[in-house]
């Protein structure tokens, strides 16, 4: 609705690819057995003590440094409440004192969302209501699966800079990007190894200051992001318009009844007693801990666009192009084929095609198109390039490449995609002109719709194999003579 | 009623060597500590659970490996018995509430292994104040551990069981948690040696927590030297602990014998008050050091007496947070209700006793939204306070002195109804508990009834050893009848 602008910040909470949990030893695994990674750390037995897993520690930096944020001497705190999935009905959680604080995310788009904190904390239990509906106050009974507790997570705070559910819904795919990009994370929202919560407030264009804001929970995936937003600007919007206000609550995602419904509001809101954690000392980001943390890290995904978009034209912002290698750009950089494309380039490769046919055919499976030779990609293109082999033919062998390796010159042999010699196309062309008499006329007198035709004819009787420049070039010089 | 000399069992070191050489068996060293249980436990009720078989089984272990030519330790034999929240395998661990009576641990505290590991024997869980709440045992759900020099008064505690079956003779070395003075306070009750190592010195991995930054175990026996043996054998560094300190055990029976001459003493007179019993054993302690070689010298450091009022802030909050997982959910006591949530309250409303409520209760609130600042936030300044405090004072000193507590053992039920009465037991003990600083409890005098008078030796972080070399020579100088064991 016009004359209201949306205003969005999310809370991601992203579980960290550590193999052991944050604060023990167990395993951290998904979909295990119920209750199998369990010991007395993350089942807050009485008389265990949390020792903090290093290699946690690490990835969180990790991710810090990649979202641009400053890394910072940090503690822990406790945070208070009480719930049959906390093992000790507290959260060992950061504060006031987070590990990572202000940094920036680029979008795509070239848009910038702030991120003012990104710290450290635990996972709590998993909790399964039997009856009632699965919601705890009305359950028969319920099940706790305390395999998730203690499992490290970090929870990245954006600023409310987001504008649009649109928006929201490329920050989440952009972070998601970086989170794999670290190895911090396998970014599987279906999993929730990563999960989204969402500020949303409206405010009327214009207004400096924010609107009451709703948090929305139960995002299970981007769509349901991008639909909860969507509904809950309406809803906010529909309030103030009939006079009414926001009350500031927590509410629920329904993804059944696509609508929010509230959970509880500010009133009834826990208060969770935070204060320091006496069984942890300070995180020190020290000279070990930054250097394990930048280590094997590649470069960021808008880093990556940047440099396959000046490949294509050295200088140019790839938010302003219109040419529609914004898309195939982003598409690479998100499947990690930009170090195939570079490569190819390098091996001499025109980067136009090379983009094309890795955004396009190469994308169709990406696993398989990660471990290309550069060098045979390199070669395939060149072939493609020099009008050896057609674009149909080309993806052809691109598609066996990518299945059973090999080198692209032989698989082409193989299938026949020899080169088509000068003569055979020649009389091929002249066959074409003889049964087509009218609309060899039509083309001599310059048709250019029949032109496609003509080619047409010769690719269907060479069966594919002839080069279409070459063809057209034939009729051509034909026509000129 | 008077106490009167119990037999002696004889020195850790002596026990151990008799062991070690084969001359005497552990198992035989176990029947005396139990025939003494037996003969006395009725009385004075200072164990949760004696543990006869599991400790003729550790006992057998070791004579097996006296037999097989190996060491079995430094402590090897001596029967040893452990507070009742510190966590051990398949025995209860209760700390003496309804909400974890019978509850099993699966695993053992790191001290415990190191005590097995050190060839020493554990009989028994010994009583405490539920949750080691208290200053006289009579808050534990299982009933009061009473005093062996009079069986009308308390022990002290919260670690009264440990102190009590030390000075009944019933052990010769035991074990207890001190959070504000919960080995001080009733080994100076019970006339025995009674040590707070430096926060950080011993792992409380295993340790059931009150109060997670003012939690250390440490040892009861009768003498220093059975005390400083029971230290070395716990302390070291633990990676199961954040909070261990990285360092190796200190060693302190190698000095113990070093004497006082050229320290530095300072009697903290803040904590004199004119008349006391208590005030006048420091006194007398300080006169002796002197006669030993020390410089005395008075000193005034009034920030201490912030300590009790920021350690009753701190510690409760702390404990609001940690008593928080007895829910009902996982372990120990549940009482059903048509939900989750009233489950939980009814839980905890029957499992709790009333000082522990009382503590929850003061926690919580010292930790809400609009009153954090208030009180914990400013508790913990008060707690700067008292560490700056000390180390002005350390400038000049080497260790400080000051009573124990402020008066005897006391009758039952005579505190019991005024909490404030109560905490002040702790006043001494808790500023080098909120410092981190060690501290111990060394019987120094009988008081004109014939109750046992302690006198505390304060030294800064990591100065055990010359902690322990002043309570050698206030030992020395002591009169033996100051100290246990005794037998009711």
């Amino acid at each position: 609705m016009t004359g209201y602008e949306t205003v969005v910040g999310l809370e991601v909470h992203c579980e960290l690819a550590t193999a052991t949990k944050l604060f023990c030893g167990c395993r951290n695994a998904f979909g295990d057995e119920p209750n199998t990674n369990v010991c007395p750390v993350c089942l807050g037995l009485p008389g265990s003590l949390p020792v903090v897993n290093r290699r946690a520690v690490e990835l969180a930096l990790r991710i810090g440094a990649a979202l641009n944020c400053k890394a910072q001497r940090s503690i822990f705190h406790r945070k208070n409440y009480f719930y049959p999935d906390m093992p000790k009905d507290y959260q060992i959680s950061q504060y006031d004192e987070p590990i990572n604080v202000d940094g920036w995310l680029e979008l795509p788009d070239g848009s910038r969302v702030g991120v003012e904190r990104a710290h450290m904390e635990e996972d709590t239990g998993k909790t399964t209501h039997v009856g009632g509906g699965g919601r705890i106050h009305e359950a028969g009974y319920s099940l706790v699966d305390y395999n998730r507790a203690g499992v490290p997570l970090v929870e990245i705070v954006s600023r409310p800079d987001i504008r649009s559910a649109a928006q929201a819904r490329a920050y989440v795919d952009e972070l998601r990007s970086i989170l794999v990009a670290t190895g911090a994370s396998d970014g599987r929202m279906e999993e929730g190894s990563l999960r989204v919560d969402a500020n949303v407030s409206v405010r009327p264009a214009g207004a400096t200051e924010y609107g009451t804001r709703c948090e929305v929970k139960n995002l299970n995936s981007l769509r349901s992001l991008e639909r909860a937003i969507d509904y809950e600007v309406a809803r906010q919007i529909e309030l103030l318009e009939a006079g009414e206000r926001v009350s500031q609550e927590t509410r629920h995602w329904d993804e059944g009844d696509s609508s929010t419904h509230s959970m509880r509001s500010k009133e009834e809101a826990n208060d969770y007693r935070y204060f320091p954690e006496p069984d942890l000392t300070p995180l020190v980001p020290d000279v070990a801990l930054l250097t394990a943390a930048a280590e094997g890290v590649g470069a960021m995904p808008a880093e990556r666009r940047h440099r396959l978009s000046n490949l294509l034209a050295a200088g140019s912002e790839l938010a302003t192009r219109r040419d529609g290698s914004t898309d195939q750009v982003v598409t690479v950089v998100d499947l990690g084929l930009d170090e195939l494309v570079h490569g190819a380039v390098a091996a001499g490769a025109d980067p136009r095609l090379a983009l094309a046919r890795a955004a396009n055919e190469a994308a169709a499976n990406p696993d398989a198109a990660k471990l290309l030779d550069p060098m045979a990609f390199a070669a395939l293109l060149k072939m493609e390039s020099s009008g050896q082999l057609s674009a149909t033919q080309s993806k052809e062998v691109l598609a066996e490449l990518m299945s059973k390796g090999g080198d692209p010159g032989q698989i082409a042999r193989r299938l026949g995609y020899e080169q088509m010699d000068n003569a055979s196309l020649g009389s091929m062309v002249d066959e074409v002109i003889a049964a087509n008499p009218q609309e060899w006329r039509r083309y001599r007198e310059g048709d250019d719709k029949v032109a496609q035709f003509l080619l047409g004819q010769v690719m269907k009787s060479s069966k594919g194999r002839a080069n279409g420049k070459l063809v057209a070039e034939a009729f051509a010089f034909r026509r000129d003579a | 009623m008077t106490a009167s000399p119990a037999p002696e069992l004889g020195s850790l070191a002596g026990i151990a060597a008799s062991v070690r050489a084969g001359e005497r068996s552990a198992r035989a060293v176990l029947a005396v500590s139990l025939d003494r249980v037996r003969e006395l436990e009725g009385d004075l009720h200072c164990f949760n659970e004696v543990t006869v078989e599991a400790a003729e089984a550790d006992a057998d272990a070791v004579d097996r490996m006296v037999r097989a030519g190996l060491d079995p330790g430094p402590l090897a034999g001596v029967p040893v018995a452990l507070k009742d929240n510190l966590c051990t395998v398949g025995i209860p661990t209760t700390c003496s509430s309804k909400i974890l009576a019978g509850w099993l641990p699966p695993y053992d505290a790191t001290v415990v292994s190191r005590l097995r590991d050190a060839g020493a024997v554990a009989i028994g869980k010994t009583n405490l104040d539920e949750f080691a709440m208290g200053s006289s045992t009579e808050n534990s759900a299982f009933g009061p551990t009473r005093n062996p020099w009079d069986l009308g008064r308390v022990p002290g505690g919260s670690s009264g069981g440990s102190a009590a079956a030390v000075a009944a003779g019933m052990v010769p070395l035991a074990f207890g948690s001190d959070t504000g003075g919960s080995i001080r306070q009733p080994a100076a009750l019970c006339g025995i040696v009674g040590v707070k190592p430096t926060y950080g010195v011993v792992s409380r991995y295993g340790l059931i927590a009150f109060a997670s930054s003012l939690d250390q175990i440490g040892p009861f026996a009768t003498t220093v030297a059975d005390a400083a043996l029971g230290l070395e054998v716990i302390a070291g560094h633990d990676p199961m602990d954040s909070t261990s300190l990285d360092r190796p055990a200190p060693s302190l029976l190698a000095t113990l014998d070093e004497g006082v001459s050229g320290l530095r003493v300072g009697i903290v007179a803040d904590f004199l008050s004119a008349g006391s019993e208590c005030g006048d054993a420091v006194v007398a302690a300080a006169e002796a050091l002197a006669a030993a070689g020390a410089k005395v010298d008075q000193v005034r450091i009034p920030e201490l007496l912030l300590g009790l009022p920021a350690y009753y802030v701190i510690a409760p909050a702390e404990a609001s947070s940690n008593l928080s997982r007895y829910d009902g959910v996982r372990y120990g006591l549940r009482v059903d209700g048509p939900d989750a949530e009233t489950m939980n309250a009814r839980t905890r409303g029957e499992g709790f006793g009333a000082e522990v409520k009382r503590r929850i209760m003061m926690g919580t609130y010292a930790l809400s939204a609009g009153y954090y600042d208030a009180y914990y936030g400013q508790a913990q300044k008060a707690r700067t306070l008292v560490i700056r405090a000390f180390e002005a004072a350390y400038r000049d000193f080497d260790v400080l002195l000051t009573p124990t507590t402020p008066s005897v053992a006391f009758p039952f039920g005579s505190k019991v109804d005024d909490p404030i009465e109560m905490y002040m037991c702790d006043l001494c003990s808790i500023p080098s508990s909120l410092a981190g600083h060690p501290a111990a409890s060394v019987p120094f005098a009988l008081s004109p009834e014939g109750l046992p008078i302690g006198v505390q030796v304060l030294a800064p972080a990591l100065g055990e050893a010359v902690m322990m070399r002043v309570a050698a020579s206030l030992e020395a100088a002591a009169p033996r009848e100051a100290r246990g064991p005794v037998t009711p």
